[in-house]
């Protein structure tokens, strides 16, 4: 709300001074905020998207279709798109692979969510979104993508939701100029996310699918790729599955004196594992300290000796706010449990909050 | 009990210790119980409030560009009255407060809100969430009791200065928001220590000024102008609007702490305070509005200060909801729940302004007592 936002010296556009007589008129709020009122999705807005259809893709997965700002710049296939959504008031940031093709006509874009249990943003996505929600959105982003020109023989190894992105590239033709062999894996044949258009792809021979399902065969090793795919040190790889999965993968590709052929995909590089205190890193200073679960981090800071915003000490005030970047933290008046993945800065209060884990926090 | 009363009936008497641990408890529960339901309804409540506000806001301000035909002016002016009420009270103060937070929009957000306000936010915090809510009611630390420029209870010392308070609080009220700002830069304070020229203060002071030069020529300047023909009377729309602003969010505010009934402190009597101790400093120390829905958020839910106090972080549509739970509590344990009429509880206190212009009379003289929870009773 606030603009305080400093101004870059030189020359002032025509347009920067019109917004800036446009301010005068608001003061204290932004032109922006009453032209949200109207026209959310408008262009120099704060890139936002409106869900404008969920299709059901499996018994636990769906496909949103999002019409975005006109601020959105478009994806390149393979890419996720952070969203911002709002489940039971509060706004939570995921990233999902876009599952659609770029340049489409509409302009729309859609993503594929798998709920995963006890998954509060993929449920809600999946089972109460309605048409008409706006959620917040970022510019795609991601180097899970093709090369320019596309190798000759690809080879994509995919696990559950992993097949998303890779649909993208799929949809986007990429077996029409590549040899393209797909292995996936899912619990079930119905549990196969796209498993009706990944079937005719390969029942018209543009690619060879090999599916495996894991409540029946069991996980698929990485060592039974010499039989199913006995070429595939020399496919380009690109992998997306989950942690367990992609580890074994890259061993086995460094172990086989081939890594820069294998791309990974991980939505998640650390796995955070709330416990009692942690090591808590103030990221604008560099200063880290070792801080256990029953001191807030107000006084972990403090005593290391970085100059720490505060106030009340009570958890009234919210004058020691401060953005944690990643890790979890125990509110200690409740034991409540905040964590955060990177780009997320989830406001904490330092005073109240104590690490659970490694955490974070930029300052 | 670390805490004994100078007054003849000491209003927490019948209280062990263990009692008001046990109120620090089931306040603490009542606190759990709102933040496990909090949700999408609330998230929905704040937007529609701040969506309303927006609406109101500009839609006055277009009926204002043509104030010179007179039901303009009127309709415009009141418009523009509540829509400021409503961005002070029931959105800035409290998201200010952190009551919205939660949701983690960094639009409704304390740190990155500003108000239809001359007092910039981050000192209007300081002063208010964390010395007025800290410190409530204990003469010497909160300064809220008077603003530090009037005498409203018998234990602060009177001084001749104050045979005029009643005329400072009327001046006060048509200017609150201005009166806030230097209050919230303790430039009386500061300006008596010497200390105006500390670059600290200077920074503080120049920021009100920044503040301040926005909203003036927003106010009386950019609309004025816009309205063309209707300058004049846009302005004089926009000066009441003000005008109306202050005098009710003063009258709202002086119903928090002033009227009777309400207790204060003395500053040795929080040393080493509990929770529980805390909890009921703020009980006895506040006073309710009674009334109408549109009233309480008119009153920014003010109006149920006491659940405010105890809870400031609590989104304010909740404060309604547990006033129930909080004053069957007061009952259980034989407490004080001081509310009232506004009309009733702004006399009450205007009247503790009058009467406490004049020095204390022989009768209210107390007999000095070690540290003490003190009243502020009739006279």
């Amino acid at each position: 709300m606030t603009t305080t936002v400093p101004r870059p010296p030189g020359k002032v556009s025509f347009r920067a001074r019109l917004l800036r007589l446009a301010e005068t008129v608001t003061t204290p709020l932004l032109p922006e905020d009453y032209l949200d009122l109207v026209a959310p999705l408008r262009a120099g807005a704060a890139l936002r998207g409106r869900i404008v259809a969920v299709r059901p893709e499996t018994r636990d997965a769906a496909t949103v279709v999002i019409q975005p700002g006109r601020g959105w710049r478009g994806h390149v296939p393979g890419q996720y798109v952070r969203l911002g959504v709002d489940v039971d008031g509060v706004r939570q940031w995921r990233a999902y692979s876009v599952t659609s093709v770029p340049g489409s006509r509409d302009g729309r874009l859609a993503i594929t969510v798998k709920a995963i249990p006890d998954g509060k943003v993929s449920n809600h996505l999946v089972r109460r979104t309605r048409p008409g929600t706006i959620v917040q959105l970022d510019q795609a982003q991601g180097d899970f993508v093709l090369p320019e020109s596309a190798p000759e023989r690809v080879l994509l190894l995919t696990a559950g939701s992993g097949i998303t992105p890779v649909m993208a590239m799929l949809r986007a033709g990429l077996h029409t100029r590549a040899d393209v062999v797909l292995v996936h894996s899912a619990p079930t044949p119905d549990d196969v996310i796209f498993g009706a258009e990944l079937r005719a792809l390969a029942e018209r021979g543009a690619l060879r699918l090999v599916e495996r399902h894991t409540d029946t065969d069991g996980l698929l090793g990485v060592h039974e790729l010499d039989d199913l795919v006995p070429d595939h040190v020399e496919r380009e790889t690109w992998a997306c599955g989950p942690v367990g999965m992609l580890d074994a993968v890259e061993g086995y590709w460094t172990s086989r004196g081939v890594a820069e052929r294998l791309h990974t995909e991980r939505f998640r590089p650390t796995v955070i594992s709330p416990g009692e205190g942690g090591t808590v890193t103030f990221t604008g200073s560099g200063t880290t300290v070792e801080a256990d679960g029953a001191t807030p981090i107000l006084d972990a800071g403090e005593n290391a000796g970085v100059l720490m915003p505060s106030g009340c000490r009570m958890g009234i005030c919210f004058g020691c706010v401060l953005p944690l970047r990643q890790g979890a933290v125990r509110d200690l008046r409740n034991g409540d449990l905040t964590t955060a993945v990177p780009g997320d800065g989830v406001l904490i209060q330092t005073c109240v909050s104590a690490a659970a884990g490694t955490c974070d926090i930029e300052l | 009990m670390t805490v004994i009363q100078k007054k003849a009936v000491n209003p927490i008497a019948h209280l062990s210790a263990e009692d008001i641990e046990i109120i620090g408890k089931e306040l603490d529960a009542i606190r759990d119980r709102v933040i496990a339901d909090r949700g999408e309804r609330d998230a929905r409540y704040i937007r529609k409030v701040i969506k309303t506000h927006r609406t109101l806001e500009l839609s006055s301000r277009a009926v204002l560009l043509f104030s010179f035909f007179p039901p303009a002016w009127i309709v415009g002016t009141a418009g523009l009255a509540v829509a400021k009420i409503l961005d002070n009270m029931e959105i800035g103060h409290n998201v200010l407060h952190g009551q919205w937070n939660w949701m983690r929009d960094p639009k409704i957000h304390s740190t990155t809100w500003d108000w239809d306000h001359v007092s910039p936010p981050d000192q209007w915090q300081h002063s208010h969430n964390q010395l007025h809510h800290r410190y409530t009611n204990v003469i010497g630390k909160d300064n809220d009791l008077g603003y530090g420029i009037m005498r409203v209870d018998e234990d602060q010392p009177w001084h001749p200065v104050h045979l005029g308070q009643p005329l400072w609080n009327l001046i006060n009220a048509c200017f609150f928001q201005y009166g806030i700002a230097a209050y919230d830069l303790e430039l009386g304070h500061n300006l008596r220590e010497g200390r105006h020229k500390a670059p600290e203060f200077r920074a503080r002071a120049r920021a009100v000024g920044r503040k301040i030069r926005r909203q003036v020529l927003k106010d009386y300047i950019v609309h004025p102008l816009l309205s063309g023909p209707s300058f004049l009377s846009t302005l004089a729309a926009t000066f009441t609007a003000n005008l109306i602003r202050n005098v009710w969010s003063h009258s709202v505010i002086m119903c928090g702490h002033f009227p009777n009934g309400v207790e204060t402190f003395e500053k040795t009597s929080i040393e080493g305070e509990t929770r529980g101790e805390w909890y009921l400093r703020q009980m006895l120390g506040s006073a309710n509005i009674s009334g109408s829905k549109l009233m309480h958020i008119m009153t920014g839910n003010l109006s149920f200060q006491i659940e405010h106090h105890l809870f400031p972080d609590l989104p304010s549509n909740r404060y309604q909801e547990i006033a129930p739970q909080v004053r069957a509590l007061f009952d259980r344990y034989g407490l004080k729940y001081t509310t009232g009429p506004l009309p009733k509880q702004v006399a009450s206190a205007w009247w503790k302004v009058i009467r406490l212009s004049l020095p204390n009379r022989r009768r209210d003289r107390r007999q000095p007592v070690a540290p003490a929870l003190v009243s502020s009773g009739a006279a």
